[in-house]
């Protein structure tokens, strides 16, 4: 017999060793969530699946699924949290929309519609941001980056290499390349690595690809992230 | 017929994208005009604000005079609203602001290419540039924000008629765009 955890008041069975976000996903429940991809190892950073359990925030996609847990999700403390949450991630880098390729086909944009985003809320930090375009294919805009880890884990996991590290912490924090010149012309990723397409935003993009899907047709143009990501990420793990 | 709501709009740093868009509600301008009518704004020509209901705001604050104006506005319009991505983040024009303002100074006016007779306008007529292109809410308090570069003119119609309407304004989900 299954264990159940209660998500929302629903009933949610669950296998030993799985999380909550994994409980969720094989019930297609959404828990909004940036750095989690079901492909690889949890990494816990974003805190945008925070759940309540039992009265504590926990972040689902880390947190073990464990008999009898009662858990909140789609309450509206938790989605103001979410919100702000999202909000700050905005304001720590420089996500100026208009003239990014990812635009439409964005998951930290697409969380935000979700939540209904209209202002970020916070001052901005304007933060000094470089660009990388030292590699013919593949484009790294720093000025994107959440810092959600995938392309680390993507390199390192799928890849066999490990071309991408986080480093620093605070707002020095930064996303380092792995090559004597720091540049990716020098590193050893290559346009079919999943490092290169794993981006949730437009910070890793590959070039001469942009602008491709007329507005309307864009992923998000069609549909909320919470249909787009439970589509794909139940249909592997479900 | 109760007496129509007071709307004031302005562009600051801005390029005029969201006025054209707010055009584009097309023929429903004139059920627009039978509830508002149009106080300081590009449209009229009037030039300060006389207390309004409703003060729309395109653009970010790049300059002193924008200052002035966007604390003008704030002290008239009993809802003040910050309309596009210029106005909510500060927008394009925020991308110099990692860039010190004389480097800006010198590469547009001095050392830039095709550049003949170089100067850095110091005009006293022309407002100081600020240090950085602020969003709006950084310099007066914002009541109620539209997405999008620009908003389009629904989004324009269903945010003014909640207005004139008395309702809590509310955007669905196909409306709300950062692009
Ligand atoms: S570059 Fe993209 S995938 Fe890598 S940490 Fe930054 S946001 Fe995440
Ligand atoms: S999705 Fe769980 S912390 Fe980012």
């Amino acid at each position: 017999m299954h264990k159940t955890i209660t998500i929302d008041g629903q009933e949610v069975p669950f296998e030993a060793g799985q999380t909550i976000m994994d409980a969720a996903i094989s019930a297609d429940i959404y828990i909004p969530h940036l750095c989690h991809n079901p492909d690889y190892q949890p990494h816990g950073s974003c805190k945008l699946c925070t759940v309540k359990v039992n009265g504590r925030n926990c972040s689902a996609c880390t947190f073990p699924a464990m008999e009898g847990q009662d858990i909140q999700n789609h309450s509206a403390d938790l989605e103001q949290d979410r919100l702000r949450i999202t909000q700050m991630l905005f304001v720590e880098g420089n996500h100026f929309c208009p003239s990014c390729e990812k635009t439409g086909n964005c998951q930290l944009q697409a969380v935000a519609y979700y939540l209904k985003m209209h202002d970020n809320h916070f001052p901005h930090f304007f933060a000094n941001r470089e660009m990388d375009a030292s590699h013919p294919e593949i484009l790294i805009d720093h000025n994107r980056c959440i810092f959600c880890n995938l392309c680390v884990r993507a390199s390192q996991e799928k890849d066999n290499k490990n071309v991408f590290a986080i480093s620093g912490r605070g707002i020095n924090k930064r996303l380092i390349i792995n090559s004597k010149s720091g540049q990716l012309k020098d590193s050893d990723i290559d346009i079919n690595d999943c490092a290169a397409h794993i981006c949730p935003t437009g910070a890793i993009l590959i070039k001469g690809t942009g602008y491709q899907v007329p507005i309307g047709q864009r992923i998000y143009d069609q549909q909320k992230i919470d249909e787009v990501s439970l589509a794909e990420e139940s249909k592997d793990h479900g | 017929m109760a007496d129509k709501l007071k709307l004031a709009t302005t562009s600051l740093a801005g390029c005029f994208g969201c006025h054209m868009s707010l055009l584009d509600i097309d023929e429903r301008m004139l059920e627009l005009a039978k509830h508002v009518e149009f106080d300081r704004s590009p449209i009229t020509d009037i030039e300060h604000c006389n207390p309004c209901d409703i003060g729309l705001i395109e653009g970010g604050v790049c300059n002193s005079e924008n200052v002035h104006v966007l604390r003008e506005f704030r002290k008239n319009c009993k809802i003040l609203v910050a309309v596009g991505a210029c106005a909510i983040n500060g927008g394009l024009p925020a991308l110099r602001n990692h860039i010190p303002l004389e480097d800006c100074l010198n590469e547009s006016y001095r050392d830039g290419i095709g550049i003949e007779n170089a100067q850095i306008p110091s005009d006293p007529e022309l407002p100081l540039l600020l240090d950085k292109v602020y969003p709006i809410h950084e310099i007066v308090k914002v009541d109620y924000y539209l997405p999008g570069c620009p908003p389009s003119g629904d989004v324009f119609w269903t945010f003014l008629s909640d207005i004139i309407a008395g309702r809590e304004p509310s955007l669905p989900y196909e409306l709300i765009h950062f692009d």
